[in-house]
This record gives C-alpha cells, structure tokens and sequence, in this order.
C-alpha cells in the first residue's frame, strides 16, 4: 500500500487575519504557520494508523509551496511519514495545485491519495476532486471513517443529514474530515528522525492558473451587542421576532 | 451560450440550496444576457416545470437509478456531457456536500475556472469576478476567472431564493451514464430533523450546558422554533452530541438566519464556522464571553434560568401568531 498524503501550509487558527499593500495579500507578519488541521489530524494520522496496521505501508507527503512550507513538512515528519516532495510553486488557485499534486502522483503510482476536507485559509475543498479528475480516479469526499479491506478502502462520508456508508476498488482519491482519525502529538523519536528524512524539491509543471485572486476584504464589523436583562427574555424575542425578523 | 444550473436531490426531492442556485442562475443569465437552463439526475419525484418561477426556461433530466447515488465521476461525465451539448459558458451549484465533490472534477473536466463557495453574484464590468468567502468566513476574497467557461459554486444561506412566474420545459436526455466505481452499501440518516447546512434558525449550544442530559431543553427550543442543533467541539468530542452538529474552524460551516449560541465561550475557532450568521444571539453567564463581542443581541445570564423562560416566551409568540 502506497499512499500519497496532501499537506497544505495554513495560519494558525488564532491568526489575526488582515492584508497589506492595498488589501491583496495576507499580512504575514507575527502569524504562525501550522499544518492545515485537517491535513494532519486526520489524513496524516489514518495513514500513520495504516502503516501501524501494515508496516510494508509506504507513505509519502507533498506539498506545493516555496522553500517557507519545509517547517511544515519537518512538523509532519515527526508525526509519520516516510519521504516527502515539495514542488517549489507558489499559488492559490485550485487547478494549479492539483495538477503539480497530480503530477507527483503519476511519478508514484500510488494506491491512495488522501488530502484533507479543505484548507482552512482559502477553503476552496476543490483540490481532491480536481486531482481525481486529473489522473481519472473515482473520488470519495468528506470521509469520516476510513478502513481497508485488501485493495477495497470502505469508507464513511458525509451527506446532508446523515452518513453513508461505501466501497470503492483503489486507487482512488479520498478527503478527509472529523471522524477518520483523531489529533496526535509527536513523541521524541518522531521529532528526531523528522531531521533526516527525505525532502524532494521538485520544479513545478508548466500549467496555467484558472483563477486569480483580485483583492481580499474583511467583514464589516459588529455594530456592537445588544444586551437584554436576563429577567426579560421577553424584550429579546419581540426583538427577534420585530426588530431582526429572523423567527 | 447559457447558464447551466446544477439541481442536487436526496430521496428524490430537490434540496433547498438548489432553489437558492436556481434563484443564483437566473440572476445571473440575466445580467450576461443569457438564458437561464438546469440539469438534474436521477429520479425526481418534486414537480420539475414548476421551477420555472425561479428563471430557467429548460430542464435537462438526466434519469436512471445509479444516479440516486453519488458518483463524483459519474455526475461528472453527465454534467459535462449535457453543459457541452447546451454550450454553457457558466455551471452554477451549490456548495453543499454534492457540489464540493464535483464542482472540482467538473472543473478539469471542462477547463473552468471554478470559484467555491461564493458568497454574491459575479462583477462582469470587467471580466468576471466573483466574491467568495476565505479564511474560514474571516475574509472575503474577489476571485478573477480567467478561462472561457466558468463554475460558481454558492455557498448555502447565502443567497436569497426570489419566485416569480413560470414553467419550465422538461427535456430528457439521452445520454450514457458511466458506471458508478463508489458502492453506496449503508445509509444513516437522521430523518425528521433539519439538516444542519440548511436551516436557516440554528439553536446551538456548548461546555456549558455541563452534561448531554441537559440538551432537552435545546431540543425543545430548536423544535419550537423549526431550527437545527448544532454544538461547539467540545461537546462532540465528548460525545454528548453527534459529530455532525459539530461546527467551528474543524466541523460544519454555516451561516444561518439566526444563530443561538447558549453556554458557548465563541473561541476563535468556534467563531470560524459562525461568523457568516445574519444575527448571532449569544446566551452565556459570563459578560466576559469573548462571544459577546462577536453577538447582535444577548443574555448575561444562567442558561438553565434563561432557556426554560426563553422557551415559554417562544410558545407564546408562535400561538400568537
Ligand atoms: C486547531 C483548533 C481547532 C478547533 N476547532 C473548533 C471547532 O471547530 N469548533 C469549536 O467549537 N471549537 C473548536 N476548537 C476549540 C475551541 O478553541 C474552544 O476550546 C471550544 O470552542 C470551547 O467550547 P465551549 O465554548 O463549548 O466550552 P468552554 O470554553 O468551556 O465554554 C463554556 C462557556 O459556557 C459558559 N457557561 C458555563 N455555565 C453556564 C451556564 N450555566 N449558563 C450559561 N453559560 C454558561 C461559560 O461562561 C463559558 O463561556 C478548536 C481548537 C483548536 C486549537
Ligand atoms: N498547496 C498545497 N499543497 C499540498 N496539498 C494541498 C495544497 N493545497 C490544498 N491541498 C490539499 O487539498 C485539500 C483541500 O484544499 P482546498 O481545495 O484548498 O480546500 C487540503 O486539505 C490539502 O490536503
């Protein structure tokens, strides 16, 4: 079983979002950069329960990023993993990702290819079915379980109002969300060996973005809370029901 | 030329973000002075001319059983192959769970631009660029499509759903459906309740509440007011309440009408999957709740006081009404 593992960079999730040089790009200074939780607590950690299950499990991580994503993929090394590439690309668009992503993938012949639910800065959740559509690979989404039966992955996934249960014959691209594996901290032998594991620097391919992001804007803010006595609940659903017409 | 809206269904029913795409589309081929068409797969059971009064002039329905269920690659081929047929030059859907797991293959398929989670129509003044939200609803980003055809997918309860008059004609198209490699084997679905991605009343709560045997009165309360539950992390991971209420920065995004927060501290990260909320309500005991300052209207007060009154003002309101 050979499983590629998408690792995205993202702020962490107390970042204080705000943008410079006339609201197109995301102020950096003093934000702390952690993997995209969705990435390591989930995919990356069933990939690592996997390989516990079957050591012959052979797990490689990629990210696209510049040289700034490599503490991140050090980071994930101390969690599992075995080798990693980092195609040295810096962009937003979805379609520009997976098809460096998709690029690696062809390279490896990987059985599955995990990413996570979505990036949780441009919360696009397009990169796992683009990468599917790329190499003509089915596609399971939102999985919240995730088990291997011989070359059969049976998964859990989300629908509106429930979960559903299926079965698809591998390869195949799966994203991951809640449920599929839980948070893990690094023990000391993880964060040692992070060190000296394999990190590839690939150049990207030549393909073009199909979108591009013109400029950022943050909400308009809070005109500040309404505080209604306690001994009054009344006053707050007259004004629900008058003043904000919501029920 | 034409705007192709997607129509997502479950058990034969069109789901409600689907009224809000149609609604989208419509607008949409308006202002680029096209018509308005949708395509819908499976077997639908709901009156399909009548959604004419949301726009769309033609349906394409695609029929057969494999398509009840979700295939991302086959919706895919049967999207793309009705989108071709049509010369659609924008693919609009929802992003709900359906749309995220093909509007991306749909995409690559078609080499278009696709914006995900959109949030209003596009500026087509100058080019096309379409305002979506980012950093898990903290921002909001104008994104440029830059290829001939492009694909919008809407972010639920972020759209008002407009009516008018209207039929549309039903066509039914001929095309082969792939087969599906995704076996559904096991459904579980929470029957009676309002999904949580499209309700448009939310009565969520946290920590707070202290223990899964006090949810009763939320219960109760969301019930009365036809609203969804939902909860804050802790409180699934504790399992007092199912995973799929879970929202914030890790579980569910939502922007809902009216979003009840009892007992719930509104840390950064819980904010993340409610801040898009029209009105934030916010009931804790403690005036320091960094909710608060995230809050339209609150109560400084103790949930187990104010939610049973809450409940009582509430009944009266609705026999009133
Ligand atoms: C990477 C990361 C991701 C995360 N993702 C999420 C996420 O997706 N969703 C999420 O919710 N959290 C998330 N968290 C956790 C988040 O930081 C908070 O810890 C969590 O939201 C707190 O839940 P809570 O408000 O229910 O509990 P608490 O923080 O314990 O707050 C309980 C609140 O209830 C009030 N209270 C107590 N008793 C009463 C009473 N009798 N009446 C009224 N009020 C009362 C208290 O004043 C307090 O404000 C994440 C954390 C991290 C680090
Ligand atoms: N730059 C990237 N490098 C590697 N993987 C990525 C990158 N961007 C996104 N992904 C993967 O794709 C998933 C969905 O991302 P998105 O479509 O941006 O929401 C993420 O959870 C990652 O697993």
């Amino acid at each position: 079983m050979k499983i590629l593992v998408c690792i995205s960079k993202t702020p962490d999730t107390t970042a204080k979002i705000a943008f410079t040089d006339n609201n197109t790009k995301f102020a950096q200074d003093g934000v702390q950069w952690i993997i995209n939780p969705y990435d390591e607590w989930y995919s990356l950690v069933r990939s690592i329960e996997l390989k516990e299950k079957d050591p012959s499990t052979i797990i490689h991580l990629v990210t696209v990023g510049a040289a700034d994503a490599e503490p991140i993929i050090r980071k994930a090394f101390a969690l599992g993993g075995d080798e990693a590439v980092r195609v040295n690309a810096e962009s937003s668009d979805s379609f520009y990702i997976a098809a460096q992503i998709a690029e690696v993938a062809k390279q490896g012949g990987y059985d599955l290819i995990f990413t996570g639910k979505e990036t949780i800065d441009f919360n696009g959740s397009s990169v796992g079915g683009m990468i599917a559509e790329l190499l003509d690979l089915p596609y399971v989404s939102l999985a919240t379980k995730f088990d291997l039966n011989g070359t059969t992955a049976i998964i859990n996934r989300e629908i509106e109002g429930g979960e559903e249960t299926c079965e698809v014959t591998l390869p195949a691209v799966v994203s991951c969300q809640k449920g599929v594996a839980e948070q893990r901290i690094p023990n000391m032998k993880g964060i040692m060996g992070a060190r000296t594991k394999p990190l590839k620097v690939q150049e990207p391919v030549a393909v073009d973005a199909f979108t591009s992001v013109t400029s950022f804007e943050l909400p308009p803010a809070k005109a500040g809370v309404k505080l209604v006595d306690a001994e009054n609940v009344g006053e707050l659903v007259r004004l629900l029901h008058e003043e904000a017409k919501v029920i | 030329m034409s705007v192709l809206i997607f129509i997502d269904t479950a058990d034969g029913h069109i789901k409600k973000s689907s009224f809000e795409a149609l609604t989208y589309g419509a607008q949409l081929a308006k202002q680029i002075g096209t018509s308005a068409e949708a395509v819908v797969l499976g077997t639908v059971t709901d009156d399909m001319p009548s959604l004419g009064k949301y726009g769309v002039s033609k349906i394409h329905h695609v029929a057969g059983d494999v398509l009840n269920q979700l295939d991302a690659q086959v919706y895919t081929k049967a999207i793309a192959d009705v989108a071709t047929a049509a010369g659609t030059t924008v693919i609009v859907l929802s992003h709900n769970i359906t749309g995220k797991a093909i509007a991306a293959r749909l995409s690559v398929r078609l080499k278009a631009g696709l914006v995900a989670g959109a949030v209003g129509l596009p500026d087509t003044s100058n080019g096309f660029v379409v305002k979506k939200a980012v950093f898990s609803g903290k921002a909001f980003a104008y994104v440029a499509v830059n290829t001939a055809v492009k694909i919008i997918s809407i972010s639920p309860n972020s759209f008002q759903t407009v009516s008018g008059e209207g039929t549309a004609e039903v066509v039914t198209e001929n095309i082969s459906v792939d087969t599906p490699k995704v076996k559904v084997t096991a459904t579980n679905k929470i029957t009676g309740e309002v999904p949580l991605s499209e309700a448009e009343l939310v009565v969520s709560a946290g920590r707070g509440l202290k223990g899964p045997e006090n949810w009763g009165m939320i219960e109760e309360l969301a019930k009365l007011l036809g609203a969804a539950t939902a909860c804050s992390r802790p409180v699934a991971d504790a399992h007092w309440r199912p995973h799929h209420e879970h929202v914030g920065q890790t579980g569910g995004s939502i922007a809902p009408n009216l979003y009840l927060a009892i007992g719930i501290s509104g840390a950064i990260q819980h904010l993340a999957g409610v801040n898009r909320s029209k009105v934030i309500v916010v009931i804790n005991k403690d005036p320091e709740a960094p909710f608060f300052k995230a809050a339209d209207y609150g109560i400084v007060g103790d949930a187990f006081e104010v939610v049973p009154k809450l409940i009582e003002e509430v009944k009266k309101l609705k026999g009133a009404a």
